[in-house]
């Protein structure tokens, strides 16, 4: 090793970065992906993601287990709201209650049932409508392909809670990308 | 089974969450109640538009930068501070040191190919996901006329089912898997003490030649037939998965067994 590497006070063993390279790095997309559906914007995605890979390099050598996506998946979503405290003190009173939000009882009869828009623009705009507890949960679900108990660990709740969750976030999901019955009135439902 | 408890259910359902009990719980729910099979489609349908991969935000370059490929000659790259965000600036300094501490981590980089190597990788993660531990089949059997019906009502296709024992490869269950962006069919074949994962979804391109991709010691075997895309997967050797894949079209003309 080259002697100015000996000076620096972050000297760490060439092991330890390759082992961060190799166990975390692969994840450095859904890192983003993460940071970007919580932010809803390029350059706080960008800002979290820096920061949540800093925090996990620091933090790496107490890192003893064997996931390291959720490991990493934990401290990005960490890293947004902590950091989002900081930036706007009032931004944190978004707050859950996961009893007020109860799945809406109505039920369009089957055969009223409405199509549902599925295009990439449509879809983005319902999941930032989202409430950022249902839409981590929607997000690491569907396209980060998590597990309910990783989803339980990233943030920190209950199995019981996940699946309520994203019961519910699918259910407004529903609701938002229900179109308007026109033609497409669906007769196939038994 | 209410449709209370049903509507909450379907969606561990749909995401494969559910024991065996439960599963056939809800689906004899489902069969007896309109509305919410409606729901359950409904919900299919999210999630496979869900699954549009421009929905997943891929890092930028310049955050891969940052972390991946720090060239020995450059400069420490500086994150800058951006409207009061972070305090990034004592972090930017760590990156900095960082990234002249490690000079090794450019062999990652070119790991990464286009799409088809994307498509390699990720058919070789699932397979080495479905040996953890109770992932790797959803349906025991080793009988094709139980695997066969099992996925019927989960995916929108019918994949075919074939057991291969009599060429060495017997079938020892299925379960339902997700690649490319599709809900895809897997078959597991048994060779001596390896494990073989076939996936199969509905593809636009009748029969297309094979393709073969060694990825990390495993074995990826990809092609078309009859409408099908197929991806063999398996840590066994070459010649063998070519011999499965061979024994699994062998008899592609005889009628599809029911």
């Amino acid at each position: 090793m080259p002697a100015d590497f000996q000076s620096t006070p972050f000297r760490a063993s060439a092991d330890r970065s390759v082992n961060f390279e190799v166990r975390v790095l692969p994840y450095l997309d859904a890192a983003y992906n993460l940071a970007r559906w919580l932010a809803r914007d390029d350059a706080d995605a960008q800002d979290v993601a820096q920061e949540a890979l800093l925090r996990a390099f620091r933090y790496f050598d107490s890192f003893h287990g064997t996931d390291a996506r959720v490991w990493l998946l934990a401290i990005v979503r960490n890293t947004f709201y902590s950091l989002r405290s900081k930036t706007s003190p009032d931004g944190m009173h978004e707050s859950f209650d996961d009893d007020v939000h109860t799945i809406t009882d109505e039920q369009p009869s089957p055969e009223a049932r409405m199509v549902l828009a599925t295009d990439v623009i449509s879809l983005q705009r319902a999941l930032e409508k989202l409430p950022h507890p249902l839409r981590e949960v929607i997000v690491l679900r569907e396209l980060e392909e998590c597990s309910y108990k990783e989803i339980a660990s990233i943030t920190g709740q209950k199995i019981g809670t996940v699946m309520s969750r994203l019961a519910r976030a699918r259910e407004r999901l529903k609701t938002e990308l229900t179109q308007q019955p026109s033609e497409a009135r669906r007769h196939d439902v038994q | 089974m209410m449709c209370n408890d049903a509507r909450l259910l379907l969606h561990a359902y749909l995401d494969d969450e559910l024991d065996a009990a439960q599963s056939v719980a809800i689906t004899r729910h489902m069969q007896g109640c309109a509305t919410c099979a409606a729901d359950y489609a409904d919900y299919a349908q999210l999630r496979k538009a869900m699954a549009q991969s421009s929905l997943y935000r891929h890092a930028p370059d310049e955050l891969r930068k940052q972390w991946k490929a720090p060239e020995r000659a450059t400069s420490p790259v500086i994150a800058k501070p951006r409207r009061g965000l972070v305090g990034l600036a004592m972090a930017a300094g760590f990156v900095g040191a960082l990234l002249l501490v490690a000079p090794m981590w450019v062999y990652m980089q070119h790991q990464r190919g286009g799409d088809t190597s994307a498509m390699v990788g990720d058919a070789v993660s699932s397979h080495i996901r479905s040996m953890q531990q109770q992932h790797l089949m959803d349906v025991v059997s080793t009988d094709q006329h139980t695997v066969k019906p099992w996925f019927e009502g989960k995916l929108d296709f019918s994949p075919r089912v074939k057991d291969l024992a009599g060429e060495g490869f017997p079938l020892i269950g299925g379960r339902l898997d997700a690649l490319d962006g599709h809900s895809v069919a897997a078959l597991v074949y048994k060779r001596r003490l390896h494990v073989i994962n076939l996936y199969q979804w509905p593809s636009t391109s009748t029969t297309s030649a094979q393709d073969i991709a060694q990825w990390h010691g495993y074995t990826v075997i990809r092609w078309a037939s009859r409408n099908m895309q197929y991806v063999a997967v398996s840590d066994v050797n070459e010649d063998d998965l070519r011999q499965f894949v061979l024994a699994f079209e062998n008899d592609a003309v005889s009628p599809p067994m029911r």
